[in-house]
């Protein structure tokens, strides 16, 4: 039984006077135990505020929510404050994108890694302190005893993210929900932090849910990744097979405008036409018909459904999926190599 | 003759401190002696982390920032000694794209009076009307509907608004774009497109570009030839497939394979240069080589003590490592290596890119690339 089952989650924003905006809708997946999933998508698609429906921050008024979330047998969704407010730190944690928002400026580092010692393990004095000192040890942050002392603004963006990650592993947590960790950090900081988040899911056996816009991350990290747009998974699949044959023209479109650094110069990139505004609801169709290449009038007729069109276990919610074959005639490079 | 050249150039930003007097305590050496020349019709790119200084270098070429020493030769004029006036006029041949495309247009304005601004100020157009007609033509150009001039930044979308800022630049018919970070605060899809419409304007109208980023992939993409930049100096410059095929400076080395390849094969397989530590403050650089507190191939000499010029190693490929070459041919190893040297660029899985003939040549190291060109030069300092 997976750790996380995750069953047509929904989210919608509410407002009186105004039209319901739904964020998510229809969204399911699971995380087991020693494993990274992926939520991947562009700004917008809504895979900040799954996170966040997930870890019980969102304002109860003006969202609702549906579907069902379960962790290990507790329902998430429609637990109470004080029941959620358990459940954070020892069974889910969360490390936030931006650390220097996420951390309290006026307060030292060591009082906020200590704080939830005492909330959550019952510590006390010296023998909180000792912990919160290992802890930091442990995530590479080097002479922790008086890291500890400093606030956060004396820390750099490396280093707060890893105090961050501290406090978000320090009690050892099941699972562990990482939203855009290394977005705002240098690539050579990221692979540092990505490193960190690897030992910790293969030496503890937490389940990572990784929150990202970044491909290139997913690729290295991520066992199961699921592809949202405009607030439904459109492809969902192992890491490899989704790489190998991105099958959902978005995703494949995705693949196609990133730049890499280990193709030729002068390539030219194949941009995905329009933005994010060019949608139509998902009642009516396909809400990425209108930037799509392989859109037919089937597209427009009702929500299309998660298929498996060519491998089991790898869902695509699209009518005119690409299929390997036909793409690899368009020279796509990313299939050139599987 | 380069179109743009820098000689030494060095932008250094005072510290002061003190209520009523002020007392210079320092200088944070943003950018701590430049050379690099930029050919017309090129694209250099600038790469580094946050904090390298590449940001204050662009600025610097148009002077936003005052150059604290050095040359920026544009055409045959020195532009750091120009009067402000004379500098003015110079601006229109140079322009700049800057990174958050919402911040850098007047909420206020819009967008015909944005992209008029410029010309009026160079006397670009007899009246408003040739104003307009121009600015519509660019607006084709950029992929901007002409009924845009009436509307106001807000309304369009960070694509868009990017398209905009280009727009800026191009009605002023420049020789030269800075491009700092012209994509970064954009969605992966989006970028693209924007990448693709600087590479087709460049082409129609000959431009020459320097585009600073921290996205080594987007760089490499777009540029001709590629300068790291590591503190506020540049470690190593060299035309872009050499660049990739072939890093030289351990840093350059750990920044290639630090950057994520959306590919599992090459996740999986390559190998990884983890650096320690974080940036030092430029306010207080390392002594000698300025990489050396966090270099993997840091050596007891010279490294600690002397700070190594920018050396040709042939190909247009210019190095600031006193030991690139012993690193090169494997004779130095790495602190942390356990295994034999392997490829330093991602080693690509089966696929013919050029990455497998760099293979080829990394993998059999001693044999196969000729000793002669690779001679042990002993490292003298300057």
């Amino acid at each position: 039984m997976p750790l996380l089952s995750v069953d047509e989650l929904s989210i919608t924003f509410t407002a009186r006077g105004r039209r319901d905006v739904s964020a998510v809708s229809g969204v399911s997946f699971d995380v087991d135990q020693g494993q990274v999933v992926g939520l991947v998508g562009e700004s917008g698609c809504g895979k900040s505020v799954t996170s966040l429906a997930l870890m019980g921050l969102l304002p109860k008024r003006g969202v609702r929510l549906g579907g069902r979330a379960d962790f290990d047998g507790t329902e998430l969704l429609s637990l109470s404050r004080d029941k959620m407010r358990d459940m954070r730190g020892r069974q889910l944690a969360m490390i936030f994108q931006d650390p220097l928002s996420s951390l309290n400026p006026v307060v030292p580092i060591g009082v906020q890694v200590t704080e939830i010692l005492k909330r959550h393990r019952g510590m006390k004095g010296e023998a909180a302190r000792k912990e919160a000192a290992s802890l930091l040890d442990r995530v590479g942050i080097p002479d922790p005893t008086r890291r500890l002392k400093e606030y956060p603004h004396q820390l750099s963006g490396g280093m707060r993210q890893r105090a961050l990650i501290a406090m978000a592993v320090a009690c050892a947590p099941r699972l562990l929900i990482a939203d855009e960790p290394t977005t705002a950090l240098d690539v050579t900081i990221q692979a540092q932090i990505l490193e960190l988040l690897k030992e910790l899911v293969d030496q503890e056996g937490t389940g990572l849910l990784m929150i990202t816009h970044d491909l290139g991350v997913v690729a290295g990290l991520c066992d199961q990744v699921n592809v949202l747009y405009a607030g439904r998974v459109v492809e969902s699949a192992e890491r490899r097979p989704l790489f190998a044959a991105p099958t959902h023209p978005y995703s494949h479109g995705l693949l196609g405008s990133i730049p890499r650094l280990d193709a030729p110069r002068g390539e030219r990139l194949s941009p995905i036409r329009g933005s994010i505004n060019d949608r139509i609801a998902w009642s009516d169709g396909c809400a990425f018909a209108p930037r799509c290449d392989f859109y037919t009038m089937e597209c427009l007729t009702g929500t299309p459904q998660l298929t498996e069109p060519h491998a089991a276990g790898h869902r695509v919610r699209c009518v005119n999926p690409v299929l390997p074959d036909a793409a690899g005639a368009a020279a796509d490079r990313t299939e050139a190599g599987a | 003759m380069s179109l743009l050249e820098l000689n030494g150039v060095k932008v250094h930003f005072p510290i002061r401190k003190g209520v009523f007097v002020d007392r210079t305590v320092g200088y944070v050496y943003a950018v701590d002696g430049v050379s690099l020349s930029v050919e017309a019709g090129q694209t250099y790119g600038l790469v580094g982390e946050s904090g390298c200084g590449k940001t204050t270098l662009g600025r610097a070429v148009l002077r936003l920032n005052d150059i604290t020493e050095g040359e920026v030769v544009f055409d045959g004029t020195d532009l750091a000694s120009l009067p402000d006036e004379e500098m003015r006029r110079y601006r229109r041949r140079l322009q700049m794209v800057f990174q958050d495309p919402l911040g850098s247009l007047n909420p206020r304005q819009n967008i015909e009076s944005i992209l008029s601004e410029g010309m009026a100020a160079h006397g670009i157009g007899a009246d408003q009307d040739e104003r307009r007609e121009r600015i519509k033509e660019i607006l084709a150009k950029v992929g901007l509907p002409s009924g845009s001039l009436s509307r106001y930044p807000h309304e369009f979308s960070g694509g868009q608004r990017q398209r905009i800022g280009i727009a800026r630049a191009l009605v002023l018919e420049p020789d030269v774009i800075i491009c700092d970070e012209p994509v970064s605060a954009l969605d992966v899809s989006i970028q693209a497109q924007v990448i693709n419409l600087l590479e087709d304007v460049q082409e129609s109208m000959g431009l020459t570009y320097v585009v600073i980023a921290h996205d080594l992939a987007v760089v490499r993409h777009i540029s001709d030839v590629i300068g790291v930049m590591y503190l506020g100096s540049l470690v190593e410059e060299a035309p872009s497939d050499l660049l990739y095929a072939e890093p030289r400076h351990p840093y350059t080395r750990a920044l290639m394979s630090a950057v994520p390849v959306p590919d599992p094969e090459v996740e999986d397989s390559r190998e990884r240069i983890l650096l320690s530590g974080d940036l030092p403050s430029p306010a207080s650089p390392p002594s000698g080589c300025r990489f050396h507190t966090r270099c993997p191939w840091r050596q007891d000499t010279l490294c600690a003590t002397d700070r190594p010029e920018l050396r040709d190693v042939g190909g247009g490929h210019r190095v600031a490592c006193h030991y690139a070459a012993e690193i090169a041919d494997g004779r130095i190893r790495r602190a942390d290596e356990s295994v034999p040297a392997t490829p330093p660029g991602p080693p690509s899985g089966a696929d013919a890119q050029p990455a497998a003939a760099e293979d080829a040549g990394d993998a059999s190291e001693a044999a196969d690339e000729g000793p002669a060109e690779r001679r042990p030069e002993p490292a003298t300092s300057e």
